[in-house]
């Protein structure tokens, strides 16, 4: 802002430094400037844009195709994404027709496999388009690695983290994991998250799954989510378990109490 | 139970329970449906409605939506009501207690003196059949005052609490927001963290670093950090200076249960606040969080509709003299609520039934980016709440939470209800304001100071330019 602005501009401007959050915007009266307004709104407006985006499936497919990766194509029991945002439950259950897809795949196949990932819109389908393909690309090779057997990727629209479970009884799966579009934040349109079950089946409860939050550019790296994706299957293989019995021992501390200056404290 | 019917356009209408009558009587909302206990139409809502206005209030101490035997709410709304002050009221039906509470005899000393005769579910079938202005125009007359360091819910003051959240509980970070609110006027409610982490090592952290500004600059508010009751209660036997003891409630025994709590670990809170002695001007201390559909979101609903649930929170408020209860209305998600109409009329019913009930309520007017609302739709609320005389709202930057991921009112926003709607801040925090130079406001008149005052300048000249 020039001085010949009508705003007035905050003089604590490297405090914006600190903090992501939106301070030091300065005011016009004491209203919000047309600058830090506008901001707001294409933010909001991006957010908006990410829940109601369909995701391209087919375009996904042929990625992970690339990878060497089969694909399901499945969709969830909410038939649109009206229904999705009201109906939660029917989000976390397949369409009749998917499930018996599922069925008849397992019956050619037979015996089960260790792992069936799940990619799932969620909230989000830029999240899961932005990044499920380098977070997986990162992922299977130690999974290979480990000599895992894994059934086909099964993509689900207008799916909740829930069906997860759905698939992996299906399938006759060990583990199962969702990569999933996480509701979108104002500064956080694209965060994928990653749910975690051992010994999936349909009706478990949040305390059966553990997970692994806001892998994105500005937040989680890929291959930090997957170092503990990984640390969590090794861990549940072994203790037959996962959810809120197996705790993420992985975890990176946070930097409360890491001694960080604060400048309203230090000095005089 | 009681049946009840109602003819009306060459119809009849059956309602097996009040339980029943009452959630086919609420105005629509996606919870309702989500639950499946909402009215088939249009037209059974209305009839509903007007059979609940022909229940007398005396069948609400007969007939509970939740029995009994089976939740210690119900026990505790049952067993704390005051016979002597519902005197005034008895003989009324749910419309009559409308009629009368829109009349001159419920004036601010009456409405005070009912609210203990009042149960929960009275509050929440009178609402059902209030517009948003009826829901407002009593509300007003209505004063829930609490004091700690400072004194909420005064006529014609509306307080803040800065919500200074960082995704990583930076000190720096947090700093820098709480800094921000304070030159923009904002936390005289509170200065209110959401940790990141919930190990105790950083609450305790936290606690100091709120506790240290508050006495460097010797700001007439009061802290708090969002975690379990019983993580504040340990903090407090470690010593730690904690102010406000917080936590999430709900009106049923079973969605309490899946918050952790029940009403002796709450009594437990309380008591471990009260030894502390921090409170300058009052000992209002306990400060709860609420809002429709958490006992859905639970599955511990048990066939009520989600306003009734969240109305009988209040009666759990209450019953620990709190300094502050805050509705986060449109935090849940569009299941719950689905659009701006929704939370809209939720935060004002939420707000009313509380008031009704003597609890001191405040608003999280917000909401996701799920949900089909947007600031337009946070801009009415704000307006409406600020003339239904609400006790406080969130501050936070620019209504960004980039630690909890989503919108509320921003430290702009309250100066915008200050302008339009004359509303000032806590008086003590007031005093501190002037004298610090940072906010002078004559009515309607919000005059931001121009220099940095004196000890911000020296914080700030730390960090160099």
């Amino acid at each position: 802002m020039s001085d010949k602005s009508p705003a007035t501009e905050n003089p604590w401007q490297q405090l914006r430094n600190l903090t992501p959050a939106r301070i030091a915007l300065g005011r016009a009266g004491t209203s919000l400037p047309s600058r830090a307004q506008l901001d707001f709104q294409f933010a909001h407006a991006q957010a908006r844009d990410a829940v109601h985006t369909p995701l391209d499936l087919a375009a996904l497919g042929e990625s992970l195709g690339s990878l060497g990766l089969d694909c399901l194509r499945l969709h969830s029991a909410a038939k649109d994404r009206d229904t999705y945002l009201q109906r939660p439950d029917l989000g976390r259950r397949l369409h009749a027709d998917s499930a018996q897809l599922l069925r008849e795949h397992a019956a050619t196949q037979g015996g089960g496999c260790d792992l069936a990932i799940v990619v799932a819109d969620g909230l989000s389908a830029l999240a899961v388009q932005r990044h499920s393909l380098p977070f997986l690309d990162r992922l299977l090779e130690q999974v290979r690695a480990e000599g895992w057997s894994l059934a086909p990727v099964s993509l689900v629209e207008q799916g909740r983290v829930a069906v997860a479970d759905e698939v992996g009884e299906l399938l006759g799966a060990k583990m199962t994991v969702i990569l999933i579009g996480e509701r979108p934040g104002l500064s956080s349109p694209d965060s994928l998250g990653l749910y975690f079950t051992y010994g999936p089946k349909v009706g478990l409860t949040d305390a059966y799954r553990n997970c692994i939050s806001n892998v994105r550019l500005e937040g989680l790296s890929y291959g930090m989510a997957a170092f503990r994706l990984m640390y969590l299957m090794r861990e549940a293989c072994r203790r037959q378990l996962s959810g809120v019995d197996l705790k993420d021992e992985a975890e990176v501390p946070s930097l409360a109490g890491s001694g960080q200056g604060n400048f309203l404290l230090e000095g005089r | 139970m009681a049946s009840f019917s109602h003819t009306v356009g060459g119809q009849t209408w059956r309602f097996d329970s009040l339980r029943e009558l009452m959630a086919k009587a609420t105005p629509a909302r996606s919870g309702d449906y989500l639950a499946g206990v909402a009215a088939a139409s249009a037209a059974e809502r209305v009839a509903a409605q007007m059979a609940l206005a022909e229940v007398p209030l005396k069948h609400f101490l007969i007939e509970a939506v939740i029995p009994y035997e089976v939740d210690e709410v119900t026990r505790l709304i049952i067993d704390t009501h005051d016979a002597l002050a519902f005197a005034p009221v008895s003989h009324l039906t749910v419309g009559g207690l409308r009629d009368w509470l829109l009349g001159d005899a419920a004036n601010e000393a009456a409405l005070a003196a009912l609210a203990p005769g009042l149960t929960p579910e009275m509050a929440a079938a009178v609402s059902k059949i209030m517009r948003v202005q009826d829901l407002i125009l009593v509300a007003q007359k209505i004063r829930v005052v609490t004091r700690f360091r400072n004194t909420q819910g005064l006529r014609g003051r509306m307080s803040t609490r800065l919500q200074p959240n960082h995704p990583t509980d930076d000190p720096a970070g947090i700093a820098a927001s709480t800094l921000d609110g304070l030159l923009y006027g904002n936390g005289d409610a509170m200065i209110g963290i959401n940790p990141a982490t919930d190990s105790m090592g950083s609450i305790c952290t936290l606690l100091e670093m709120l506790d240290a500004v508050i006495q460097r600059y010797e700001i007439p508010t009061q802290s708090c950090v969002l975690t379990h009751v019983t993580s504040s209660i340990a903090a407090i036997e470690r010593g730690a200076p904690l102010d406000l003891v917080f936590q999430s409630i709900a009106g049923t025994q079973a969605a309490n249960a899946s918050f952790g709590i029940d009403l002796k670990v709450l009594q437990e809170g309380y008591e471990a606040g009260l030894s502390l002695k921090r409170g300058t001007v009052g000992n209002n201390l306990m400060y709860f969080e609420t809002g429709q559909g958490s006992a859905l979101s639970a599955n511990a609903h048990h066939g009520c509709d989600q306003q009734t649930c969240e109305t009988r929170a209040y009666a759990v408020a209450r019953h620990f003299k709190p300094f502050l209860v805050n509705t986060v209305v449109g935090f849940i998600g569009p299941e719950y609520l689905y659009n701006g109409k929704q939370i809209i009329r939720a935060g004002l019913e939420d707000h009313f039934c509380a008031k009704l009930l003597g609890v001191p309520m405040g608003c999280d007017i917000c909401y996701t980016n799920h949900a089909e609302a947007d600031q337009d739709d946070m801009d009415m609320l704000l307006t409406l709440l600020g003339a239904a005389g609400i006790n406080f709202i969130m501050g936070i930057p620019g209504s960004d939470d980039v630690m909890l991921n989503y919108q509320t009112t921003s430290f702009h926003d309250a100066l915008y209800a200050r302008q339009v709607l004359g509303l000032r801040a806590a008086p003590e925090f007031e005093a501190w304001l002037a004298r610090m130079g940072i906010l002078h406001q004559q009515g309607g008149r919000v005059r931001l100071g121009d220099e940095l005052p004196p000890a911000f300048r020296q914080a700030l000249a730390q960090l160099g330019p």
